[in-house]
């Protein structure tokens, strides 16, 4: 494990693997919550520090009691009840400790616990085999790219709003389709990160 | 008796054509657009997927008069977990192409929103058989949602179907098509296409991503999405407040 290693995963998860875009985990709040700049990246801050602490909590569980007592196969199970449990938890820390970060980031917390891309991203760190740093690098890329991609769309969205589209397409239609727009571009990057570093 | 057998057929109706869980609620959105690319795949989700929401129907429906309200979502999210790890292994053990294939998208299952939200919807407030009649139906509903989209992908992606070539279209295909952007792109269009015949039916037209149907709006607790989007623009007014005073 190196250094360089180590900017490939972030650098894979925020451009290349993005969540959003490339792999389709957590599409709800990408569609759901991208109306308005400031809710967007509120969403996005929320589900990267939920996956942080998610793939803190589901890492050290995964390798020091389901591995060795070959429990493998909950591992469906007590990830998600670990996950629903965590966001409740961290709900309540920040009400009581950090009430300004609760203000800005605390109605959003409730909408993650059954958001597919933080459980997606417990789940793979496990089957890409990587260490507890890899995991954490791992989640931390993914889940600026989630950001990334929330906020990046949710500037593209507002210019949609204004537009005249033809009527069966208002709405949810041209969303997909200007999404569709936006996941091309992000294929630009597919390579770019290799080609850099070697 | 008659009526009665009717209204058990209406219940499994709806899920199929009338309420489609993908192109009319717009749930489950994330195994749609990913699991889409073949048919083979698409099909292995929504039978998956069909077979937790039944099982997962009847057990919520069984125990809804034991089941406490105030957590039942988190004893819902274990019934489940529960149901997909079943699947999970038989896939494992039975159809291993399968389960590569589908890879962490059927684990995924566990947070698909047409499940929990049928639970919350339906199961918990219906008897049994009703309860797996309505899961047979939106999941046969989400099958034949999935089964479309991924004709046109794969057909006009790839130039096969199912695997099977297709001697014109073989030569000519659209490879974006099943990959990521064409995902987006193909729901996009069928979204519009059900659209435009709904429009000429005189039915809704979906016009926006809503949260009303989304399970998670429980897991909220009171707040409804619509409420969470209010509140968030208040924190964000009351937060330009700030800065104004600051300013000042």
């Amino acid at each position: 494990m190196t250094f360089k290693s180590l900017i490939l995963i972030l650098m894979s998860g925020v451009l290349i693997n993005n969540y959003v875009l490339q792999k389709f985990l957590g599409i709800c709040p990408f569609l759901g919550v991208s109306k308005k700049f400031d809710q967007a990246s509120g969403m996005g801050i929320a589900v990267t520090f939920v996956m942080l602490c998610a793939t803190a909590v589901t890492y050290p569980l995964q390798t020091f009691v389901l591995a060795p007592l070959k429990l493998e196969y909950l591992q469906t199970i007590v990830f998600i009840l670990v996950i629903a449990a965590l966001v409740q938890f961290v709900e309540l820390v920040l009400k009581k400790f950090i009430p300004a970060l609760h203000k800005s980031l605390g109605v959003y917390l409730p909408l993650i616990t059954t958001n597919c891309a933080v459980l997606g991203v417990a789940i793979n760190n496990v089957t890409d085999g990587y260490n507890f740093v890899e995991s954490m690098f791992s989640s931390l890329g993914v889940g600026l790219g989630f950001l990334f991609a929330m906020v990046l769309f949710a500037g593209v969205r507002s210019r949609i709003e204004n537009c005249p589209s033809p009527k069966p397409f208002r709405g949810l239609p041209v969303t997909l389709i200007a999404a569709a727009i936006v996941s091309l571009a992000f294929y630009g990057f597919s390579g770019i990160v290799e080609t850099i570093l070697k | 008796m008659n009526k009665l057998k009717n209204s058990r057929f209406m219940i499994f109706l709806r899920g199929l054509i009338m309420e489609n869980p993908v192109l009319v609620l717009v749930l489950g959105t994330c195994p749609t657009l990913a699991q889409t690319g073949s048919v083979i795949s698409a099909v292995g989700m929504g039978l998956a997927a069909t077979a937790v929401l039944v099982c997962s129907n009847a057990a919520i429906s069984a125990l809804r008069k034991v089941i406490p309200d105030t957590v039942r979502i988190p004893c819902y999210i274990v019934i489940i977990a529960g149901f997909v790890s079943v699947v999970q292994m038989l896939l494992h053990a039975f159809l291993p192409d399968l389960y590569d294939m589908m890879g962490v998208y059927l684990a995924l299952i566990v947070v698909n929103c047409i499940i929990l939200g049928r639970a919350e919807m339906f199961a918990r407030k219906n008897p049994v058989l009703d309860s797996m009649l309505d899961g047979l139906g939106m999941g046969l509903g989400f099958l034949l949602a999935l089964f479309a989209m991924a004709t046109v992908r794969e057909v006009f992606g790839n130039g096969t179907f199912a695997g099977i070539a297709i001697p014109f279209l073989k030569d000519y295909h659209i490879p974006i098509l099943t990959q990521a952007p064409g995902g987006f792109l193909v729901f996009g269009l069928l979204i519009a296409l059900m659209n435009k015949l709904r429009e000429k039916q005189g039915g809704v037209m979906k016009k926006d991503f809503s949260c009303e149907s989304c399970p998670s709006a429980a897991l909220c607790g009171k707040t409804s999405c619509s409420e969470v989007t209010e509140i968030a623009e208040e924190a964000g007014e009351s937060a330009d407040e700030t800065k104004k005073e600051d300013g000042q």
